[in-house]
């Protein structure tokens, strides 16, 4: 095939994801809309299951929360299981057809692709899908499903409507062996990060009382776990980002803006660590910050790409 | 210890204990995680006008560009050190803070992760049944068979009287220190870095040499225990330079690679040899690295005078003007000319084409049809031998450029010059020629000793927090007796009590059937 050929070939892949995370997402509602409310709180198990002291002091153990028992009220209907099976099935399709627009795409400009703000757009929107089905092979997180779906179908839509950018070599900065390690990196923590901020906004819309949506510690357990995977990567991207900055500039850090940027949110997702271990920052408090620090992470993706220009400014976007 | 008690610990006391008390809450106050917690936001806070706001030293013509438009504006800034964020003296007021918080919360910690290390598990409580995982099972094992296969598990095992106590995990906190550490070691190499390094700027045009010395650079910013004696002893000339452009399709223009090709001799005394420069492959010469970081077009004139002497004949290198078609702008200044100084401004096309209305503009980036556009000629005092600085890319500050005496100016200019053409000046004040083409390319010099020790303490960085991320400490209690095993486990470990909770299930199972039954 040639490249051109290749190159349409991965925008119709693009256009088919997003077709199957849309429908996927409407199959995932289905099952949420129509399955079993949850109350707010995990419901320990047995009260008198207390705090055992461990280590050299008394940090209370984190009580394993089970399913909680079903509130009294009418079995959910078959079919709702039925979708969300349904669902998986689709997602996968979708994850497919967005990987196939990622190899396309790589095999048709014949580099790493994700040389622009569309190539890593589309690449995000992979990972955080992958992250979520991933993590659904062993822990059932479909609740989450329809909400990632959403966004990996904006992101594609984004991707395509905006940033779009036609299959073409890239400036000599960017070709390195430098953009696998640190961008890779970089892709696949942005990906943990939006499951954890889709999360997190569930959290915060959930409230106390009966809902179709896990309980609230739940919640916060999917997201807090995303995080601690993805902190250290982003730790590591960052690092390869210094040391691709040492090998292109002549300096590992000198405040560029996506520098800047990339600080910030490394710092944000740091307070957010600190605040789960901080008495009285737990829960909402600890969602919210977060939340910011997501917002820092697409503000580093888009605002600065958009808004501001620096050495980073390759993401062919007018 | 946990993070609960540590901040119990750290709780203000009692005021009114006098100056050793006060002193006491300040550091605990300062060392407590609510502080860091703050203090972390605020150094984010902080970053984000350096984003903002032009910063002296990523981009200092912008800032001299906010100056001009909006001074009043440009005085705010500079009164908050808003050019200069991240080294402003609230910006370091914010991160030694931070670290010294840091210093007082990893010191304790090391102690309590001292005595730790040394001690073992504690005793098994009597009721295991209250632990939040719990399992039993039928089996006559014996106290030391079950500490034997939880040391398989790498389990640290205490026994007692009929019951075995374990622990596995202490890594965490082992990476959660190496972590924290290491963000002092980042901190220590940036600084002495910053102190010991230099970096350099300078421009050289093909043909032309450079040597390491702090009078060759255009721009120098040394730390300040530099001498310029420690200089490495290294030069070089500047063979030629080649960009190769995408020709077709969307990216036309594009450039794709550069290449400068360079004459090095590593010392004085070294010979010769050939280096190819290139983007992201910077020249090093004993841990001083030179970078290819810009390049652009230096076309070459000659000045004929009114009385028949060439009074210039070199390469002038222009400043891009457009980076897509590489149009530039072109100042020649001729304060040798007789009988008066003679400047030119001019633009450079690397690939000229007319346009419908009979001006030329440059189609490409590349060097097909090399002209420059004369843009004015004039005569005069150019004011270099004032003494001030002057730019070599402005003909002379407006004050003076309304004294100089135009010569050809706007209907009079010519067409553009093609290589070898040349055009006449009135009055017999005599021609400029374009005799030829060069490139000019910037290069950075960079030399900083904390660049290995940065990169080891990020490496160091990012291990531990993976560590402490991801290894969870837990506690499994064994008590056997009367035909039954009861098996507790617990995990303190935020968050994974969930993974925890198949890790116990599978411990239950090496301990009811014997390892060799399990996986
Ligand atoms: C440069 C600033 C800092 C960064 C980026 C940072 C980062 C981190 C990270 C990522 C964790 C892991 C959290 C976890 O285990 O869930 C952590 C834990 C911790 N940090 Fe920091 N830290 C910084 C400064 C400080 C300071 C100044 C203190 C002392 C007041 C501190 C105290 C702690 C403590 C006590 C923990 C243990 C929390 C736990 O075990 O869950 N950190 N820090």
């Amino acid at each position: 095939m040639s490249a051109e050929q290749l190159a349409e070939l991965s925008d119709l892949f693009v256009v088919a994801a997003v077709l199957l995370y849309v429908v996927a997402m409407i199959a995932f509602a289905t099952e949420l809309a129509f399955g079993r409310a949850r109350p707010g709180k995990a419901v320990a198990k047995a009260d008198a299951r207390q705090p055992v002291a461990v280590g050299a002091g008394g940090a209370p153990a984190v009580s394993e929360s089970e399913p909680a028992p079903a509130p009294a009220g009418a079995e959910p209907p078959r079919f709702a299981a039925q979708a969300g099976r349904v669902a998986l099935v689709l997602a996968w399709l979708g994850w497919a057809a967005n990987f196939g627009a990622i190899v396309t795409r790589g095999l048709s400009v014949d580099r790493w692709p994700w040389g622009n703000m569309y190539e890593f757009v589309v690449a995000i929107s992979f990972a955080a899908v992958s992250a979520f089905l991933i993590t659904q092979i062993r822990h059932n997180i479909r609740f989450l499903g329809g909400f990632v779906m959403v966004t990996a179908a904006l992101g594609l839509g984004l991707a395509s409507k905006i940033f779009y950018t036609a299959a073409g070599p890239v400036v000599p900065a960017l070709d390195s062996y430098w953009i696998a390690i640190h961008v890779t990196a970089a892709i696949i923590a942005s990906g943990l990060f939006t499951l954890a901020g889709v999360t997190g906004v569930l959290y915060l819309l959930r409230g106390d009382g009966l809902s179709r949506l896990p309980s609230r510690e739940d919640l916060e357990r999917v997201a807090h776990r995303a995080i601690v995977f993805s902190f250290p990567l982003w730790t590591f991207a960052v690092i390869a980002g210094a040391l691709w900055a040492d090998r292109a500039w002549g300096r590992y850090w000198g405040w560029d803006p996506k520098e800047v940027w990339s600080f910030i949110t490394w710092v944000a997702y740091a307070a957010y660590l600190h605040a789960k271990a901080t008495a009285g920052w737990k829960g909402r408090a600890s969602t919210i910050v977060q939340l910011v620090a997501f917002g820092c992470l697409l503000f580093n993706l888009v605002g600065v790409n958009i808004f501001i220009s620096g050495l980073h400014s390759y993401a062919d976007v007018d | 210890m946990s993070v609960q008690e540590l901040e119990k610990e750290q709780e203000p006391q009692h005021v009114g204990l006098g100056p050793v008390g006060w002193l006491r809450w300040a550091w605990r106050t300062l060392t407590s995680m609510k502080t860091a917690l703050i203090l972390l936001f605020l150094l984010a806070l902080g970053s984000v006008p350096g984003s903002l706001v032009p910063q002296r030293g990523v981009d200092p013509d912008k800032v001299a560009r906010l100056y001009q438009q909006n001074p009043t504006l440009a005085e705010w800034y500079d009164r908050f050190q808003l050019f200069e964020v991240f080294t402003s003296v609230w910006f370091a007021a914010i991160y030694l803070l931070l670290f010294t918080s840091l210093i007082g919360c990893i010191v304790p910690r090391l102690l309590v992760y001292a005595r730790e290390l040394r001690r073992k598990p504690p005793a098994a409580p009597k009721r295991l049944s209250r632990l939040p995982h719990t399992a039993s099972f039928d089996g006559d094992l014996g106290v030391e068979e079950v500490a034997r296969r939880l040391r398989k598990l790498r389990f640290r095992v205490v026994t007692g009287d009929g019951w075995v106590s374990a622990e596995k995990g202490l890594l965490r906190e082992t990476g959660n220190l190496v972590f924290h550490i290491a963000l002092l070691g980042i901190l220590l190499a940036i600084g002495a870095g910053s102190l010991y390094g230099y970096r350099g700027n300078v421009l050289v045009v093909e043909g032309d040499g450079f040597a390491n010395t702090v009078a060759a650079y255009d721009r120098f910013i040394p730390g300040s225990q530099v001498s310029a004696e420690s200089l490495e002893p290294f030069s070089f000339t500047l063979d030629k330079f080649d960009v190769a452009y995408q020709v077709t399709g969307d990216k036309r223009g594009q450039a794709l690679d550069y290449e400068a090709h360079l004459k090095v001799n590593d010392s004085p005394q070294a010979p010769a040899r050939d280096y190819t420069l290139k983007v992201n492959d910077p020249l090093e010469i004993n841990g001083t690295q030179t970078y290819l970081i810009g390049n652009g077009y230096a076309p070459v004139f000659k000045v004929v005078d009114g009385k028949g002497q060439v009074a210039f004949d070199g390469p002038v290198p222009c400043l891009i003007e457009d980076k897509g078609s590489m149009t530039s702008g072109c100042v020649v200044k001729v304060p040798d000319a007789q009988p008066g100084q003679l400047g030119f401004l001019l633009q450079f096309l690397p690939t000229s084409v007319p346009m419908t209305d009979g001006t030329y503009r440059s189609a490409f980036p590349g060097e097909l049809n090399p002209q420059v556009q004369l843009l004015g000629a004039f005569t005069g005092d150019l004011g270099l031998r004032s003494g001030e600085p002057q730019s070599v890319y402005t003909l002379a500050e407006p004050e003076v450029l309304k004294k100089l005496k135009p010569l050809l100016m706007g209907k009079d200019v010519p067409k553009p010059l093609a290589v070898g053409q040349s055009v006449d000046l009135p009055d017999g004040l005599g021609k400029l020629e374009f005799t030829g083409v060069k490139q000019w390319i910037t290069l950075q010099t960079a030399y900083d000793p904390g660049r290995l020790p940065a990169l080891l303490a990020a490496a160091a960085a990012v291990l531990g927090i993976a560590l402490s991320l991801m290894i969870r400490r837990r506690r499994v209690f064994v008590r056997v007796g009367g035909g039954r095993v009861d098996v507790g486990g617990l995990t303190r470990t935020e968050g994974s009590a969930a993974g925890f909770a198949e890790e116990f299930a599978e411990i239950v199972q090496v301990l009811s059937a014997g390892e060799k039954n399990v996986r």
